[in-house]
């Protein structure tokens, strides 16, 4: 669960930000529409303290998070149940595509190696990557590496995913394959075994919004304009 | 092997040597007298009494060997004309036809006497050992097998090889001493002029009474040059015989009892009648027998000890610089990751390092670090210039990391932080392995700088690559070969590094 309150946030002096109000229930999938500079992916950023912010609060996966400066202890503890996917992938140029995935469970979490890529690899073969868990991130395309940064995202065990426009850097053929993972992604958080994810995506492709999402958040000036069940919006 | 190859180069360097032996510019007594000018060559840095720069004068040239050359230009009736000349390059400068003369504090050896034409002498020196108050060594004998001081291609250094004393050599006057005061020699032995000036009276220092032997300064000309050589020789003769000679040596200090010896040793050299000729054969024995080296006539080709000597000054080379290397790197990264991440506080220190070792010359930092904080820290010759070089890379390798880490995409950082990683694993992990990569290339051309900087440690006494290669040379009186051969063997270290990075430039880049 999601709840965020009052949050308010300024760059330089400029509002980005200007006070949301807004939950999220447990395994619920949330997408964010709005035009560019709305504050979709600063709020996101927020989310697990990438960003500090100026006002208000927010309690995510039962850590909050005050305005001003985080302790970092506890952003690396609230980082191990919050996953993020950026737009640009950011894979580890150096590790390969499988200790991409088992850096942080190893490094962070202290996973023994064994344990960590066995998990690794099932996540790899989820996001149909199997094969090539050895590869260097150079020698993926766009779709592969992404589906990397999700499985990447993924390996912690999280309970919250934020997604910051997955598919936005993709050309528009590879972006089908992206679209399918997130598909089985959404599908487990909302399978019966109740696995319990909490998704945040943000985006501008408003078919896959609908698809997915169980209530879409429209952004307008750093304030929600409207939070609709899919179907409904705007368009 | 080896033979050949050292065979085959001398044959090219030989070959080169005589394409590119420039025109003589001057010869012999003729042109003096045509161009009314009389060349002399001599280095300020040898200090007073010698030739030096005068203090309360700037720009104007004294000492008692600057009297010498003008009271031999007026009995030669032509203008004395000084030219600076390093000191250890005298007499190649001399060959070359940069000047005529060369005087300034030459000692009459044999192997001198066999590759010049060598005058009467001006000056009668003593081999001056020095010594820390309490100390049992007073004879050449005892000094066998130990440390002891001296400068670089003087007599001194040649008897103490003779009697296989482990010869510490250094480039100026005061170190030498300066090192025994700290207990980092156990004696010096020098020429009483040094020695009395720099030397004895010095706090630790004292020097043993008698001199251990004693030799010569004389004028060194250039082998064809006959009759300027004869000529000289009378000037200077006539000089001691009017007592014009001591009138110059008393003005500076120098006439001794040393120097009653003058005209007997003079007059020995001189074939022209002389009436105390049939009296000096047994006083230049008498009194020379010491200071005659061990060395009948210099070898002329490389023997196997200095060829061997040539691989343990390699080996020097390559350990300081890779020991340095060592130093620098760690410490550089971490002075990077300071400068891009730390604190205010730690920020600036590291700022300020950086910009201490980088902007003063890592000659200074040597001499410091070995001369100057010795009474603070004693270090060993080869710690010094392993902590030196190191300390004066690290300035380097900070710059290079954090340029390295400053072009790696933001979203890399971002990445590993949404993944909970600490800011420290950050660095190790994610940051650090892939700045590394980036950085490479000019990590290679930083040691193959080292590697070739690392001569600049001979200032502290430690005797490495180019160092040997510039007492063989002046051995076998020829730059060429070991020249040609120090340049291989520095070519042979630096090259295979250049291929390495280029492989593993490749592999990180997967091409």
């Amino acid at each position: 669960m999601i709840r965020i309150s009052g949050l308010c946030k300024a760059f330089a002096g400029s509002s980005v930000l200007g006070g949301i109000d807004a939950t999220v229930e447990e395994g619920k999938i949330v997408a964010l529409l709005g035009a560019s500079g709305s504050g979709k992916s600063t709020l996101l950023r927020c989310l697990n303290g990438l960003e500090t912010f100026d006002a208000g609060t927010l309690e995510i996966s039962g850590f909050s998070l005050r305005p001003g400066a985080h302790d970092q202890r506890t952003l690396q503890a609230l980082r191990g149940k919050v996953g993020m996917v950026f737009q640009e992938f950011h894979l580890f140029s150096h590790l390969s595509v499988l200790d991409n995935v088992t850096l942080a469970p190893r490094i962070a979490r202290g996973t023994e190696r064994a344990r960590a890529e066995a998990h690794g690899r099932e996540l790899l073969a989820q996001v149909g990557l199997a094969d090539r868990a050895s590869a260097l991130p150079r020698q993926l395309s766009g779709g592969q590496k992404q589906r990397v940064a999700i499985a990447r995202a993924l390996a912690q065990g999280v309970s919250v995913l934020l997604l910051d426009e997955p598919t936005s850097a993709l050309d528009p053929e590879l972006r089908e394959e992206v679209r399918e993972v997130l598909r089985k992604v959404a599908r487990g958080a909302h399978s019966a075994d109740g696995a319990g994810l909490t998704i945040l995506l943000v985006t501008h492709e408003h078919e896959l919004a609908h698809e997915l999402a169980d209530e879409i958040w429209t952004l307008s000036a750093g304030k929600i304009a409207g939070i609709s069940p899919p179907g409904q919006a705007a368009r | 092997m080896r033979v050949w190859a050292v065979l085959c180069l001398y044959c090219v360097a030989s070959c080169l040597a005589l394409c590119l032996a420039p025109a003589v510019a001057r010869a012999d007594w003729a042109s003096v007298s045509a161009s009314g000018e009389l060349g002399w060559g001599a280095d300020l840095q040898g200090g007073e009494p010698y030739v030096y720069e005068s203090p309360t004068q700037p720009g104007e040239i004294v000492g008692f060997e600057v009297e010498i050359a003008d009271a031999l230009s007026r009995e030669l009736g032509v203008r004395a004309k000084f030219h600076q000349n390093d000191w250890s390059n005298l007499v190649p400068s001399l060959e070359r036809g940069d000047f005529d003369l060369a005087l300034n504090g030459l000692e009459d050896t044999p192997a001198r006497r066999a590759r010049l034409r060598l005058s009467v002498p001006y000056f009668v020196y003593g081999e001056t050992l020095a010594v820390r108050p309490g100390s049992a060594l007073h004879t050449l004998a005892q000094l066998s097998g130990r440390r002891i001081g001296t400068l670089n291609q003087t007599v001194a250094q040649d008897l103490l090889q003779a009697q296989r004393a482990n010869v510490v050599l250094y480039e100026g006057q005061q170190e030498p001493y300066l090192d025994l005061s700290q207990g980092r020699v156990e004696a010096v032995l020098l020429d009483h002029v040094i020695a009395d000036r720099y030397g004895c009276g010095q706090r630790g220092v004292q020097c043993v009474k008698d001199d251990l032997a004693r030799g010569t300064y004389v004028i060194g000309m250039r082998k064809a040059d006959v009759e300027l050589a004869t000529r000289v020789d009378a000037a200077l003769s006539h000089l001691i015989a009017n007592g014009e000679l001591r009138k110059i040596l008393e003005r500076w200090k120098l006439w001794d009892a040393r120097q009653d010896e003058l005209s007997a040793r003079a007059a020995a050299l001189t074939p022209a009648p002389s009436p105390s000729a049939s009296a000096v054969p047994s006083a230049t024995s008498a009194v020379a027998t010491p200071a005659a080296p061990a060395a009948p006539a210099a070898p002329l080709t490389m023997s196997a000890t200095q060829l061997g000597l040539f691989f343990e000054g390699a080996l020097f080379t390559v350990l300081i610089s890779v020991c340095a290397f060592a130093l620098a790197l760690p410490l550089g990264v971490l002075l990077a990751v300071t400068r891009s991440h730390g604190g205010r506080v730690s920020r600036f220190f590291a700022t300020a390092y950086v910009e201490l070792f980088r902007g003063t010359p890592v000659l200074l930092q040597l001499y410091v670090l070995y001369y100057g904080l010795s009474s603070v820290v004693r270090l060993g010759p080869i710690t010094a210039a392993i902590l030196g070089l190191g300390l004066n890379y690290a300035a380097y390798e900070a710059e290079v990391h954090r340029g390295a880490l400053a072009a790696l995409p933001r979203g890399q950082a971002e990445a590993a932080a949404s993944l909970g990683l600490s800011r420290f694993q950050v660095l190790k992990h994610v940051l650090l392995p892939q700045s590394m990569r980036i950085a490479l290339p000019s990590l290679t051309n930083d040691f193959v700088a080292l590697l070739k900087d690392s001569s600049l440690v001979s200032v502290i006494t430690v005797v490495e690559l180019t160092k040997r290669m510039t007492i063989v040379a002046v051995e076998l009186r020829d730059w060429v070969v070991p020249g040609l051969l120090c340049a291989g063997m520095y070519f042979a270290m630096s090259f295979p590094l250049s291929r390495l990075s280029l492989w593993l430039e490749r592999r990180y880049q997967g091409a």
